[in-house]
């Protein structure tokens, strides 16, 4: 019975079947992610109604929160990744966590921007070194640490045990940017939506808010596996599969 | 927005911060589509890459 999903584990992790598969989804997932990111604007943009305190500033969070909370995911996703391919010498598991990096940096530059961007007019400053902007920033300098270390390192194997290592210590760091707001005094507000009540927040505002999240997660799955494919390509161009393909193309 | 009738010019400004709501909406179109294009080209090159190695072997092939 072990045997057996084992065996089906790796017929399906193999980099051929992957490149096959993913190749059928990313259509799918990146017409998901275009429709609900229109939706997710046009509701953001037109529905939402004007905050009572914050004005119309506060419609960076519908850029603003989704981007953070990917920032998180992607980082999550990255670490579990490496851990597999850690552990289970799963190379299809390592090539995600790959591919990943770089979608997570840009979205934690992204977060980190569009914060930014939100608190000069709400808390007259571009910057503060709190709790939250400061452990969202190591977030950001992790991913850079993972991708310099996948790039100069030439053996992949090394590099993927590497970065993967660095990518799992780095997981510390994930509570500490959630339970910053809590933990310390800082600027930035609290929780208003992954909270155990109900969330603080007007329905017309936190819909576009969760469309927007949902959107970000289509997104990040078309893209990672378009760069997954690119990960397959390369590391097994010595495979007669991937020449076969290669000269088809 | 705020009730009364719809206009371009009222949506554009953003109760004047227009220039922080636009900036970063500026700001997730560009990482959109560079997320997008990056991919694409390093796909490219990645498939040239590997034709440039089999054409490679195939005239080392003729040599040996």
């Amino acid at each position: 019975m072990f045997k057996r999903i084992w065996g089906w584990i790796q017929r399906f992790s193999s980099p051929k079947h992957f490149y096959d598969i993913s190749g059928k989804m990313i259509p799918w997932f990146a017409v998901s992610a275009l429709l609900l990111g229109v939706y997710g604007l046009y509701m953001g943009l037109f529905v939402a109604p004007t905050d009572y305190q914050q004005g119309e500033s506060y419609r960076i969070i519908f850029i603003h929160v989704p981007a953070a909370w990917m920032s998180l995911f992607i980082y999550m996703v990255m670490a579990i990744a490496s851990a597999i391919g850690l552990i289970w010498q799963i190379k299809l598991a390592d090539m995600v966590a790959a591919a990943s990096a770089p979608i997570g940096a840009w979205f934690t530059f992204l977060a980190l921007v569009t914060g930014s961007l939100w608190g000069k007019p709400m808390w007259g400053a571009y910057w503060v070194w709190d709790a939250r902007l400061t452990s969202e920033l190591i977030l950001l300098f992790l991913y850079f640490g993972y991708m310099a270390l996948q790039s100069s390192i030439e053996d992949q194997r090394t590099a993927d045990k590497a970065s993967g290592l660095l990518a799992i210590v780095g997981v510390v760091n994930i509570p500490i940017i959630h339970y910053s707001v809590e933990w310390w005094n800082t600027l930035h507000q609290g929780a208003t939506v992954a909270k155990f009540d109900k969330p603080s927040m007007h329905i017309d505002m936190l819909i576009p808010l969760l469309v927007m999240a949902f959107a970000a997660k289509l997104f990040y799955a078309a893209v990672v596996l378009v760069r997954a494919r690119n990960e397959v390509l390369m590391r097994e161009r010595n495979r007669q599969w991937v020449r076969e393909l290669v000269e088809k193309i | 927005m705020n009730g009364s009738e719809f206009s371009w010019s009222e949506f554009f400004h953003m109760g004047g911060y227009a220039v922080f709501v636009w900036s970063s909406y500026g700001l997730a179109l560009l990482m959109v589509v560079v997320n997008i294009v990056s991919p694409i080209i390093e796909r490219k090159r990645v498939i040239a890459r590997v034709k440039r190695a089999i054409k490679r072997e195939a005239s080392n092939g003729q040599v040996n």
